[in-house]
């Protein structure tokens, strides 16, 4: 119950209109510090705009995104900052306030994309140091320490490069450093994003399907990864996923929306036998055909 | 390629015929009909039927060749790796940089001890100097087109504005050329980020026309503020470069008197060139020294995905005016030395066809390299120099025929062909900025541009 004990996000009567198109209608939810919280839901259910409203990639219609780097989200605080008009004091943050690169830099809410969103033509080792931007960029002294190559900078770029060696080894791609990422297969790509994303050390990880198109195998080694990510390096993750059987064996806490609204919100097993998410994802009526399309989609 | 196909002439020459008929027809118009006025001044129709059927065969031959070409096996090409050079080149190439730049120390003394003073003159100037100035440039502006992948079509503002500042600074205030030149260098960097500011949303054709528009106002506005830049009257009488204070003149104090040398404007026009060598050479280190510095990697992967570096906590904003602030400077640098070797500007020097000549430097030499931006510097601009010598063809064509007249023509066929022969430039590898093990480059086919 870390989501109502212990949230690091709330999602405050969150709505996202596009002309007359309401995608996100009135949602709030939290998400727990250290849960792995699943956003499931039919396609076109508006999960992938809700990541975008959190990651700052689409300013929300109305609503609040209250977001806590380390401490407790705590109510009076919240109330404070919004009556401020600022964007974030200290360790709390409203998202719905900053653009997207502020959410990444400052609140520290790292983001993969549905479709791959690699830099093709750099090497694996060069998209985990961009990722490290905004620290090498403070060390380089804003280029000119770098410029002359102070010692300092270099220092910070070996810790960079240990970073990213760090990474490489638990995503099993030591071997590739200096090759393309654009080179990789498929299933790499998909590790090497989460690792980039890593990079940014952040409190939240906002997966978009991280399992789609994998196979069985890399399935599994993309389920061990997310439970290392969540149990050894404190990082709460947010993802939307479709493929059931890993929703239910890695989530915590499990959202389900439907038309841009929230039908059910709870542990796995409850979200399970909810008779209104199994209505809305299967839209059958009859017992007996639900029973075959639940055995089909391995519920 | 044991089975080679046997040459299909059949189809090689309906290609031909195709484009021949294309050809004529287009030709029909345009070469066929021409009206001259005849004795009594008046209009008479001449029609020229051999103008049409020389382009017509023109082109025929042409298709009928490059159909025959694309026949060649393809297999074997598919199923090669990256192209890998041979070690003894390998080995050459590592020294290649290196030996260039000794080579353009040597250039204007080799040029000297050959050709003596008069001779030498020329060359150093008209080849040594007016490359070494498009080499700068090109580099200048692969820093926005070629790392950053910003497109921009109005690059010769920035040269105008650093041309502008020292020839303005130094009639009014009467500043030396060496408090001018990092002066005109900030000029022209605080012009970049004034444009970089509107167009930072825009990416690709969208941002290619506003850039050629801001390089068309700015030459504008040199041509029409009378009061500030004496209009297209230009500025003249701009004080020439010293030696640190020695002036190149004959006389006394001069320069040659001063080292007891015999007169002779040459020690000018190798000064000059070594202080574009500088330029170019700082130009040139900066830009490498950034790659490998986090602003670098950050134009690199701006230029792949703007998307991505958002995600990753990238102001891309920031990213995008360092990139058009430092491209504008050495583009100003550029633009001061061109005033001081000149000693006269006017708008008619800063017009959008060398944008475009710098460009094509650009595009030519390979997005993001700079040996083959300084290779393609030179081909373009040193053939186009080179085309003022072939006198000898008017023997040839007659006395009326100019060949310099023909240089755009052949920059244009020459591009045409190397965009279809290496699409990504003559240099198309990149090479990591970083590496865990062995040092590599790779294709730059999977370079993914403007996406996001």
């Amino acid at each position: 119950m870390r989501w109502r004990d212990a949230p690091l996000l709330n999602v405050e009567h969150l709505s996202m209109r596009f002309g007359g198109l309401t995608a996100v209608d009135d949602l709030s939810f939290s998400v727990g510090r250290g849960d792995i919280t699943a956003l499931i839901g039919p396609n076109g259910a508006g999960k992938t705009t809700v990541f975008n409203c959190i990651t700052g990639f689409y300013k929300p219609s109305s609503g609040r995104l209250a977001f806590a780097r380390h401490g407790a989200l705590d109510a009076p605080a919240i109330e404070r900052l919004t009556a401020t008009g600022k964007r974030g004091a200290q360790d709390l943050f409203l998202l719905e306030r900053m653009p997207d690169y502020e959410i990444a830099r400052d609140a520290r809410v790292a983001r993969t994309f549905q479709n791959i969103r690699l830099f093709a033509g750099m090497s694996v080792l060069e998209n985990l140091i961009v990722a490290q931007h905004n620290a090498l960029m403070r060390a380089s002294g804003w280029s000119l320490l770098g410029l002359i190559g102070a010692p300092t900078y270099r220092h910070k770029e070996r810790e960079a490069i240990e970073r990213a060696k760090y990474w490489l080894d638990k995503i099993a791609l030591t071997e590739r450093a200096d090759d393309p990422a654009g080179e990789l297969p498929y299933g790499d790509q998909r590790r090497l994003e989460i690792a980039r994303a890593m990079c940014t050390e952040p409190a939240l990880l906002c997966l978009d399907e991280p399992a789609a198109g994998l196979n069985p195998r890399e399935s599994d080694d993309l389920n061990r990864l997310l439970r290392m990510l969540r149990d050894e390096h404190d990082t709460s993750i947010l993802l939307i996923e479709h493929d059931m059987s890993v929703v239910m064996a890695i989530s915590d806490h499990v959202v389900v929306l439907d038309y841009g609204v929230k039908i059910s919100d709870g542990a796995p097993h409850e979200v399970r036998d909810d008779p209104r998410v199994i209505a809305a994802y299967l839209g059958v009526a009859d017992e007996e055909e639900l029973h075959e399309a639940e055995a089909e989609i391995g519920l | 390629m044991d089975a080679a196909k046997p040459l299909n002439v059949t189809a090689a020459l309906v290609a031909g015929l195709k484009a021949a008929l294309v050809a004529a027809g287009l030709a029909f118009p345009i070469l066929v009909w021409r009206a001259e006025p005849d004795y009594s001044n008046q209009l008479v129709l001449q029609n020229r039927w051999s103008w049409m059927a020389i382009a017509a065969i023109i082109a025929f031959a042409a298709r009928f060749l490059s159909h025959v070409y694309e026949q060649r096996p393809k297999a074997e090409k598919a199923e090669k790796p990256a192209r890998q050079w041979p070690p003894a080149l390998q080995k050459f190439s590592a020294f290649a940089a290196p030996f260039a730049i000794a080579a353009m120390f040597v250039f204007p003394l080799v040029l000297l001890a050959t050709l003596g003073p008069a001779g030498a003159q020329k060359w150093i100037d008209n080849y040594g100097i007016q490359i070494l100035i498009y080499i700068m440039l090109g580099w200048g502006l692969n820093i926005v087109v070629g790392l950053a992948g910003l497109l921009d079509l109005g690059y010769v503002a920035f040269y105008a504005v650093g041309a502008y500042s020292y020839a303005l600074l130094s009639t009014h205030f009467g500043l030396s050329f060496w408090i001018c030149l990092p002066l005109a260098g900030i000029l022209a960097a605080f012009w970049g980020v004034i444009l970089g500011f509107p167009v930072l949303r825009l990416r690709g054709d969208y941002l290619a026309i506003v850039t050629l528009a801001f390089g068309e106002i700015i030459r504008l506005v040199l041509l029409n503020w009378t009061d500030m830049t004496n209009g297209d009257a230009g500025i003249s009488s701009i004080p020439a470069v010293t030696f640190f204070g020695i002036p190149f003149k004959p006389g006394e104090s001069g320069f040659a008197a001063t080292f007891g040398l015999s007169p002779s404007p040459i020690y000018r026009t190798i000064f000059l060139f070594y202080l574009i060598l500088a330029l170019a050479l700082l130009t040139n280190w900066v830009t490498m020294r950034l790659r490998r510095l986090p602003i670098g990697r950050a134009w690199e992967a701006l230029r792949e995905d703007e998307i991505a570096c958002r995600s990753l906590g990238l102001d891309t904003t920031k990213v995008k005016l360092t990139a058009f602030a430092l491209g504008a400077m050495f583009g100003g640098f550029a633009g001061s030395f061109f005033a001081v070797r000149q000693g006269f500007v006017s708008p008619s020097s800063f017009n959008f066809i060398e944008s475009a000549t710098i460009l094509a430097i650009v595009v030519l030499g390979g997005r993001g390299s700079q040996i083959g931006t300084a290779i393609a510097a030179i081909a373009i601009v040193g053939v186009s120099e080179l085309l003022r010598e072939l006198d000898f063809l008017k023997q040839i064509f007659g006395e009326e025929f100019d060949p310099t007249q023909y240089r755009m023509l052949l920059v244009g066929i020459a591009m045409v062909v190397m965009m279809n022969w290496k699409p990504r430039g003559l240099v198309s590898t990149r090479e990591p900025t970083l590496f865990l093990g062995k040092r590599r480059s790779f294709s730059g086919d999977l370079v993914q541009e403007g996406r996001g």
